[in-house]
């Protein structure tokens, strides 16, 4: 019995499987059903219609690059333009053997090894069928001489391009980059973005800097031509066309005139040089030192420069305004005294004596002043004045790593600014969870006095100090620093200025910023330490030094520049803003092995704001020979 | 040993109607290559690899016995569902807006091919287990192991890789007796969920579907691959331009044409006549499948063989529904005739199957 269900489930399961897989052959006939009809329609039905479409009108869609939108300064003046030039372009697909014709074609036009290689390097990035470009900007005579000779070379031919220019060249690179060709990851970019049909036809895109923050702006919409072509291939005529409508304008806070001093003012040192409007965060001058050509990458960079500019030991690529961190070094102080204020860890007229060290309690160690003997008795606007290590000891070890972190935070330490560019780092501002994370270990009372004069784990970058400076200049209400001001739409020429709300409010009792801005004052005063690069100006500047450590020193080891490896000698810091009572300007510059910021930092704001407050033009000096060593700078110790 | 006695080791496990049907199919591959390649031979050559690669694979998979085969199951899903997994770790390769790569040091490979069989493979083998009594719940576990595998792809996103995985899981469903009532539901649930699906998809998916409707809005980015596509296949009309004589194909026109749009190449081609001939080639090879199908002696045989038939069929539905202008763009190669060896490899791993389920029914009766 048993066994006659079994099997006639069995019978059944049979039945039903046969069953299913009839219904399955019916839903592949009628899907093949579907497809036949399509195929009646398509190539019977409307056989004709399509015929005309592909043999007697072969309409071809032709994409019109738009011109990229221009970059100019606050005054109108044009930073970054397109020229039209010839560019001598082969397609190998269609080139028998690619040495002799390239061997041949440099009988007629200059064709350098750089340009070889820079084609070998294209030629393995790119597919055959793609044409590249062997010479870019051709003179008139070359072109003459090609097109007589044409003939000879089938795959080769001249087009007429708009070529990417920055009149400025290394003095703006760091600022609005540049320029390169399209490869595969900025494809992949574009297509998940949605965008690659409006770069179609278009060869180059923003890599660096503000060319690439502002792409979408800059790029503009491609425009549409439908040509009709014959059989070779060439167009006949055109049906239609939608025009391309160019990038639109950037217009910049930047002061190309300013931007041009500052970047002269550095002569032959490394460094960076922010300048801010503290009432909006604009920024009016960005320089990194050294710069770049950016012209070297717009037409693809050949392996031989980008060795030479990549391995110089003076990273001419690194975007040190961006990207270097430094120890703040003692520009950090007026930031510390504001957070003694503000937790009323000190009065104003607190006093402490400083014999020249300080230790933790129950501790040997010397935390050294910079002045030997040290400054007696101090009390808060004197510890800004003489830059008094011992005062700020004792004040972050009495504040804590936790307030430190609260309180500097709401300047903008340790955080991206948020300017508008790529590639920002965000400084170091550490707590006990940082170092708890970094290094497993946990905070140690001793952390926080070297945090207190900005040395230790802190670092920052010459962004983020002049954010933090202009912020205080203005009174704790900062702004996140931009580049550019205003946008004007290419077809409408209307202007769209972009709006930038406060990004830090620091409440503070004004009273506390008085004192802090009024000592920062007499830093530039007789008795200061940048009372020499301050001297006779026509306007009252605010100031801080500072010094930042490359080599660490050994307890009781003395600090001797001039005998030195050059790149060994502190960092020269100098923060700034002027007019004291109503600030136009903050200028935040870092030097390089500087030395001491009074010697080196401080002339070169000065000169900044020399131009920017009362138009004064420097008078050019030749360029010193060798970076002068540590005795040209006054006083050695002083920081 | 004799040749005759080598050719016969070598075509015991062969099933011959159904490699003549491949051959003429793979025939018309390198044919049309060399029409959609420009006269490219290395293309074709590289195609010919493709296949013999293939082949030798399907060969060796075609002899193994089918114990060996229900084996496998539970391993390559196992395998294919951590790989997938491993798609969401950093190992995971992000092209193209989306993760569906995994680096794993040598090459970066794709594991959602690899789930193409193993998902099917894995719900026959658990049909298999459960044969004696299947209940509801039997349904609802199949069911889970295959929305596991097609959620982790969906999400990658590749909504046409997850779409297929899911007609051929629902090819076994169905076969192994999914009742009416179930289906009837799921598909009303299906229509009903359509405006929310809708909502989840991507952006580009969205555009894609909306490009069906209205190619023209998008001349020069998704919508040109449709236009184009339609102008080849209308334009051949009846008896195609004939061969290396296409336009579209030779003036540029057409986009991924060795790949997904082989299709137009060959329809421009060889006109409706021809593509009545591939349609049949299709069949034939389809029939035989499903001729296999009815004759497996086991459960899961049955399954496995009718599900491989059913997927690729609508794979070639798919593709070529898609060339000319009836379903949205997804990224579907016509199977045996487009460039790619990847595709090719998982597609004769199938028909290597059906060859083992069609010659090792005998010793398994016995």
């Amino acid at each position: 019995m048993n066994k006659r269900i079994e099997l006639k489930n069995h019978q059944q399961e049979i039945f039903n499987f046969r069953l299913r897989l009839f219904i399955s052959i019916g839903f592949v006939l009628l899907l093949l059903g579907i497809l036949l009809g399509r195929f009646i329609y398509l190539q019977a039905m409307r056989h004709e219609y399509y015929q005309t479409l592909a043999e007697k009108n072969r309409i071809s869609v032709m994409p019109i690059v738009p011109n990229r939108g221009l970059i100019l300064d606050r005054n109108g003046v044009v930073l970054a333009h397109n020229f039209s030039g010839y560019t001598l372009e082969i397609t190998p697909s269609k080139v028998a053997n690619l040495t002799d014709t390239i061997n041949d074609l440099a009988k007629l036009v200059d064709i350098q090894p750089r340009d070889r290689k820079r084609f070998k390097k294209l030629q393995a990035e790119s597919h055959d069928f793609e044409t590249l470009m062997i010479r870019s900007r051709l003179s008139d005579e070359e072109v003459a001489r090609f097109a007589a000779q044409q003939y000879r070379f089938p795959g080769v031919e001249i087009k007429a391009r708009l070529f990417r220019d920055y009149p400025y060249s290394d003095k703006t690179a760091h600022l609005l980059g540049y320029i390169g060709r399209i490869n595969q990851a900025d494809e992949d970019k574009l297509e998940e973005q949605d965008a690659d049909a409006n770069y179609r036809g278009t060869d180059y895109i923003g890599k660096t800097g503000l060319e690439q923050y502002y792409e979408n702006e800059l790029h503009g919409t491609t425009g549409i031509e439908q040509v009709e072509v014959d059989s070779a291939g060439r167009a006949v005529r055109i049906l239609s066309r939608t025009p391309p409508v160019s990038g639109n304008t950037l217009i910049l806070s930047i002061d190309a005139k300013l931007q041009e001093i500052a970047e002269q003012a550095f002569g032959d040192y490394r460094g960076a040089l922010v300048a801010i409007d503290p009432a909006n965060g604009e920024v009016l001058a960005f320089v990194s030192r050294p710069g770049y050509d950016p012209s070297l990458f717009v037409d693809g960079i050949d392996a031989d420069s980008w060795k030479e500019l990549n391995d110089s030991p003076d990273h001419p690529l690194n975007n040190r305004v961006l990207r270097g961190q430094y120890p703040s070094g003692s520009t950090i102080k007026p930031f510390m005294a504001l957070a003694g204020l503000f937790y009323n860890v000190r009065s104003p007229t607190q006093t402490i004596n400083d014999p020249g060290f300080f230790t933790l309690p129950g501790s040997s160690h010397h935390y050294r002043d910079w002045k030997q003997g040290g400054h007696g008795s101090v009390d808060m606007f004197k510890s800004i004045v003489v830059s008094c290590d011992t005062y700020y000891y004792g004040l972050a070890t009495e504040l804590g790593i936790d307030r430190i972190f609260n309180f500097l935070s709401g300047f903008g330490f340790g955080k991206k600014t948020g300017i508008d560019l790529e590639g920002e780092t965000s400084g170091l501002l550490p707590s006990q969870e940082w170092k708890q994370k970094r290094f497993k270990q946990k905070w140690y009372a001793g952390d926080t006095v070297s945090v207190g004069i900005g040395q230790g784990y802190s670092l920052v970058t010459p962004l983020q100090l002049a954010a933090a400076t202009a912020t205080l200049a203005n009174g704790g209400i900062g702004y996140r620093p931009h580049l550019v001001r205003e946008v004007k739409n290419s077809s409408t020429n209307q202007i769209h200025k972009l709006e930038n709300a406060p990004a830090f409010d620091v409440k503070l009792d004004p009273a506390n910023f008085d004192l802090v801005k009024r000592a920062m004052q007499a830093v530039t005063q007789p008795g200061g330490t940048a009372a020499q690069a301050s001297a006779g100006a026509l306007y009252t500047i605010a100031g801080k030094t500072g010094t930042a450590q490359v080599v660490g020193m050994k307890q009781g080891e003395k600090y001797n520049a001039s005998k030195m490896d050059e790149r060994h000698r502190d960092h020269a810091w100098f923060i700034s803003f002027a007019p004291v009572d109503k600030p136009k300007i903050a200028v935040v510059v870092l030097v390089e092995n500087g030395g001491h910021g009074g010697g080196t930092a401080a002339p070169i704001a000065r000169k900044v704001m020399d131009y920017y407050l009362l138009g004064k033009v420097p008078v050019p000096v030749a360029p010193k020979a060798a970076i002068p060593a540590a005795s040209a700078v006054p006083d050695v110790e002083v920081d | 040993m004799t040749r005759r006695q080598l050719w016969q080791r070598i075509s015991a496990h062969l099933d011959m109607p159904l490699l003549a049907g491949m051959a003429l199919l793979m025939l018309a591959s390198l044919l049309t290559l060399y029409s959609a390649s420009d006269h490219n031979f290395e293309r074709v050559m590289s195609q010919g690899m493709n296949i013999l690669v293939a082949l030798c694979c399907m060969w060796v998979v075609a002899n193994l016995p089918l114990h060996y085969l229900m084996r496998t199951a539970v391993p390559i899903y196992v395998v294919g569902m951590l790989l997938l997994l491993g798609v969401l770790t950093p190992l995971g390769v992000n092209s193209h807006g989306a993760t569906r790569w995994l680096n794993i040091g040598v090459a970066t490979i794709q594991p959602s091919e690899l789930m193409k069989i193993g998902v099917p493979l894995m719900m026959a083998w658990y049909f298999e287990k459960h044969e004696a009594g299947l209940t509801l719940k039997n349904f609802v576990v199949a069911a889970l192991l295959l929305l596991l595998p097609v959620g982790l792809i969906a999400k990658q996103p590749d909504l046409g890789t997850a779409l297929l995985i899911s007609a051929s899981g629902f090819y076994v469903l169905f076969l192994a007796g999914l009742s009416w009532r179930v289906m009837g539901g799921l598909f009303v649930a299906a229509i009903a969920s359509a405006p929310v699906m809708w909502k989840m998809m991507h952006d580009y998916q969205r555009h894609r579907i909306e490009m069906l409707f209205d190619p023209s809005q998008d001349a020069l980015g998704k919508g040109y691959h449709t236009i184009q596509g339609m102008i080849a296949v209308g334009s051949g009309g009846i008896l195609g331009k004939g061969y290396l004589n296409g336009t579209q194909t030779h003036l540029d026109f057409l986009p991924e044409r060795t790949t997904d749009f082989i299709f137009a190449v060959y329809s421009e081609e060889f006109g409706m006549v021809g593509n009545l001939i591939l349609l049949t080639m299709y069949l034939f090879v389809i029939a035989r499948g499903f001729v296999i199908t009815a004759n497996a002696s086991t459960y899961f045989t049955r399954l496995m063989a009718g599900s491989i038939t059913l997927t690729f069929a609508t794979y070639a539905f798919v593709n070529m529904g898609m060339v000319s202008g009836i379903l949205p763009i997804v990224g579907v190669p016509l199977p045996l005739v487009s460039y790619g060896g990847t595709s090719m490899l998982t597609l004769l791993l199938g028909f290597g199957m059906l060859m083992s389920i069609q010659t090792h029914k005998k010793l398994v009766k016995s």
